[in-house]
């Protein structure tokens, strides 16, 4: 805690005045054991995103991809419990996957930031669960021989529901991409609009390396290059053009998130919130 | 006391709660029956898919029907590893599921990226055995299926995704 309170300038002056920070959810980052905090990013990545495709449930452009985006959610939310779980069991404190999903404020959230940007139009919503699905593909393929029997059955579920997410996908990019001038014109700026946020998912940290010492190791720059060229292909045949890489928008493995995923909780969490264990 | 092998002929019994034409054995997703010493009856059970809203049910109905064929304890175990594959549902589920008007799974894809084009081969229609149908949707009424509409006799129908 003190050093996080250093690193901030806020310790000297309250430790001289004898005062300790307000007990609550704290506004530092404070990271737990490194298990615990992958599985909580891997966890939250798809509960988040999950969350934000069931809210198309009832308003899809067509019945078909109302169904459709309803039936990602449902495979991303299942992964999330599963994540969750494991993040529950491994932190030792007793806390379940609800209490994970439900109990927890926006700063203790460890998703990267393009999980939470709102939905938009179906347009971006598309791009970014191509983006997304297409990290997430590569990602559990690298996790299916992971020392951990957990984490390697959840990727191996994975790998094959995330299979079906990427052509779907990916298909409606070409689609989109290669269709009218308005819809090529809102996917190209969809893309152009999203790929700042495209960075954190290829970030390592200290979190990574403590994990990769426990035989959890993703080759963060193969995976990426990986992405590229999946990336490319499927970009090449929407003609669209791929953005170029500029300063790109972090924070959300480490809590700081921007002002979308506070709203989102609200409405995730309002009903377990108004009736703390209720059953049904 | 239930033998192992009535146990397995009682969940034989059990119909998948969506797809009721074909049994939670048949489906693949009942890996393992043990029986202890004391008639304590283990089963252990394995999603479809890692969203599958069904398993609760399907939980309470391996219960009940074991302790209704006379088991004196039933416990249900939910495990995520081997990953659940259609190629685990045997020939006469697949000819149950077609009846039923669902074209039955392929050979799951061993790895890698399934192709973005269309190269597969039409799934065949349940209703009418034409192979001019049309892919609708890769996601029908469960995370299970898919939405395709044969062009021949003009119905929709749903194929068991493989997986």
């Amino acid at each position: 805690m003190a050093a996080h309170e250093e690193e901030l300038g806020i310790a000297a002056g309250e430790a001289a005045a004898g005062r300790r920070p307000v007990a609550g959810p704290s506004r530092t980052p404070v990271l737990g054991a490194p298990l615990v905090e992958y599985l909580l990013r891997l966890g939250d990545d798809r509960l988040i995103l999950g969350h934000r495709l069931s809210e198309w449930c009832g308003h899809g452009p067509i019945l078909e991809e109302d169904i459709a985006l309803s039936n990602m959610a449902l495979d991303l939310i299942g992964q999330a419990a599963a994540l969750l779980r494991l993040a529950g069991e491994a932190e030792g404190q007793g806390r379940d996957e609800d209490a994970l999903a439900y109990w927890r404020e926006a700063v203790q959230f460890r998703n990267a930031l393009i999980t939470e940007l709102p939905n938009g139009d179906f347009g971006v919503t598309i791009v970014r669960q191509f983006l997304v699905s297409a990290h997430s593909l590569l990602l559990w393929e690298a996790l299916l021989g992971a020392p951990h029997e957990g984490l390697a059955g959840v990727a191996a579920k994975a790998v094959k529901e995330v299979r079906y997410h990427v052509r779907h996908s990916g298909e409606w990019v070409v689609r989109l991409g290669d269709g009218t001038p308005e819809s090529q014109a809102r996917v190209q700026r969809a893309l152009d609009d999203l790929w700042r946020y495209t960075g954190e998912l290829f970030d390592a940290d200290a979190v990574d390396a403590a994990v990769a010492a426990l035989g959890i190791v993703v080759d963060h720059a193969a995976l990426k290059a990986r992405w590229d060229g999946l990336v490319d292909e499927v970009l090449a045949r929407a003609t669209l053009v791929r953005p170029a890489d500029g300063p790109m928008r972090r924070g959300g493995r480490v809590g700081r998130h921007t002002e979308h995923l506070g709203h989102l909780l609200s409405v995730m969490q309002s009903v377990t919130r108004a009736h703390p264990g209720a059953t049904w | 006391m239930l033998t192992v092998a009535r146990a397995w002929e009682v969940l034989h019994q059990v119909p998948d709660p969506e797809v009721p034409v074909i049994s939670v054995v048949d489906l693949g997703i009942v890996r393992e029956v043990t029986v202890a010493a004391d008639g304590a009856v283990e089963v252990t059970i394995t999603p479809t898919y890692s969203g599958c809203p069904a398993m609760f049910e399907i939980e309470k109905d391996v219960r009940e029907a074991l302790l209704a064929a006379g088991a004196a304890q039933v416990a249900v175990r939910t495990v995520l590893s081997p990953a659940w594959t259609t190629d685990w549902i045997g020939p006469e589920a697949r000819e149950k599921l077609r009846a039923y008007g669902i074209a039955p799974p392929g050979r799951a894809e061993p790895s890698g990226l399934i192709a973005l084009a269309r190269a597969r081969p039409p799934v065949p229609c349940p209703w009418c055995g034409s192979t001019a149908t049309e892919l609708r949707s890769e996601f029908g009424s469960t995370a299970c299926k898919a939405i395709h509409v044969c062009t021949s006799c003009r119905q929709p129908f749903d194929e068991f995704k493989a997986i």
